[in-house]
């Protein structure tokens, strides 16, 4: 070995290289990015809980109260925001319970449970809740 | 087919360079080459001071795992005439700090590993005399999947959580602790949850996935992983509703 080019290499003293993450990692990859939308689309998950939480306490306060937020809800603006979100609650949904079977091994004797069935227990589960909501809500 | 292919190669030599340089190689381009084939070639006739890990070459050993065009791969066996036309591009394995070329310091992992117990524990040995622990198949097939792992860690290249925060256990090490888990034979299921259901082992991952989607060995880590959190979780929960039935 001759003489080192690297003025700040001494020798017996190993210099390991790291390289350092940038901050837009996440763009790195297709997956990476599904993965981040599927994250933050929970942000959205966490808004229409908000939304439906409002609605119950404005119920509470009486019939023109109620029919104002309807009013409200029904503005050009508010529609085309819930329309987006309803789309990334759909992805957040899907992605989300297409996961199930893969953390959910269930077993009935000695037979594993086939991962179609936890699939459609879980979207039937979905649909369930969603059409009780939909009931309660949409019910004159 | 071309004649030859190039390859862009990371070179890291401290005592040179502060910073990895890529130095491009042409190879010959054959069909039934791997791109640890041209690596090997690269050594044997272009440049014999190029640094890097292999032994196998048939995808057991687990120790040539490199970055091949951004993707952690086996290479020895990934064939050149997948990455056509080329250039190819070779870097060491991301997430490890890389002491020469594509050589990466491993420590972290082996330290992690070992933390995970990956034995069969038990809590008293039966005498000699008693014969094995016997398994029927459907309890062998319970783990089988989980011991199909080599330790090459280009699930913990593939893993953004491992490369943001470096504490994480990594895919590997908690697919082989399910792997013993699993295991009939084993009692160190509490021992390993002690160690696994820290913040930094099993709810550090965030079900990216992609563990799962580079493991030649179709281990499943990620899925091993969201096992161990059901399992956790249902674990918590029967010590809180039954007190009584604990230790
Ligand atoms: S789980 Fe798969 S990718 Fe990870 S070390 Fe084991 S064999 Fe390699």
């Amino acid at each position: 070995m001759g003489e080192p080019l690297n003025p700040r290499y001494r020798l017996y003293h190993p210099k390991w290289h790291r390289t350092r993450i940038p901050i837009f990692w996440w763009l790195r990859s297709f997956a990476y990015i599904k993965f981040i939308s599927r994250e933050l689309t929970s942000l959205f998950v966490a808004y229409a809980g908000l939304l439906l939480l409002i609605e119950v306490s404005v119920l509470a306060r009486g019939e023109a109260a109620y029919g104002r937020f309807l009013a409200w809800l029904q503005s050009p603006a508010v529609l085309a925001l819930n329309a987006f979100v309803l789309l990334a609650l759909l992805f957040h949904t899907f992605t989300w319970l297409n996961l199930a079977p893969r953390a959910l091994v269930l077993r009935v004797g000695k037979r594993r449970v086939p991962d179609a069935l936890v699939l459609v227990a879980h979207y039937s589960a979905w649909i369930a809740a969603s059409a009780l909501l939909a009931w309660l809500i949409l019910r004159r | 087919m071309p004649e030859t292919i190039t390859l862009e190669v990371q070179r890291y030599r401290p005592e040179d360079e502060a910073e990895p340089v890529f130095e491009r190689f042409d190879v010959p381009f054959r069909a039934d080459w791997m791109v640890l084939d041209a690596l090997n070639y690269i050594k044997d006739n272009l440049d014999g001071t190029l640094s890097y890990r292999w032994a196998c070459r048939m995808g057991v050993c687990g120790s040539c795992g490199m970055m091949v065009n951004g993707q952690p791969l086996l290479t020895c066996a990934t064939y050149l005439e997948r990455l056509l036309p080329g250039p190819i591009r070779v870097e060491p394995l991301k997430g490890f700090p890389v002491i020469r070329d594509l050589v990466g310091d491993i420590t972290d992992f082996l330290e992690k590993l070992s933390r995970v117990k990956p034995w069969i524990v038990r809590e008293e040995e039966k005498p000699l005399a008693e014969g094995e622990y016997l398994q029927t198949p459907e309890q062998l097939a319970d783990y089988e999947q989980y011991s199909m792992c080599i330790n090459c860690m280009l699930c913990y290249a593939a893993c953004p959580i491992y490369e943001l925060e470096p504490d994480f256990i990594g895919p590997a090490a908690i697919a082989i602790a399910q792997r013993y888990n699993l295991d009939s034979r084993d009692e160190g299921v509490q021992e390993r949850l002690d160690v696994l259901s820290q913040h930094d082992g099993i709810w550090a991952c965030t079900f990216v996935g992609e563990c799962s989607v580079v493991c030649p060995k179709n281990v499943d880590p990620a899925g091993a992983i969201q096992r161990y959190k059901v399992a956790a979780t249902a674990d918590w929960f029967k010590s809180v509703l039954t007190p009584w039935a604990n230790r």
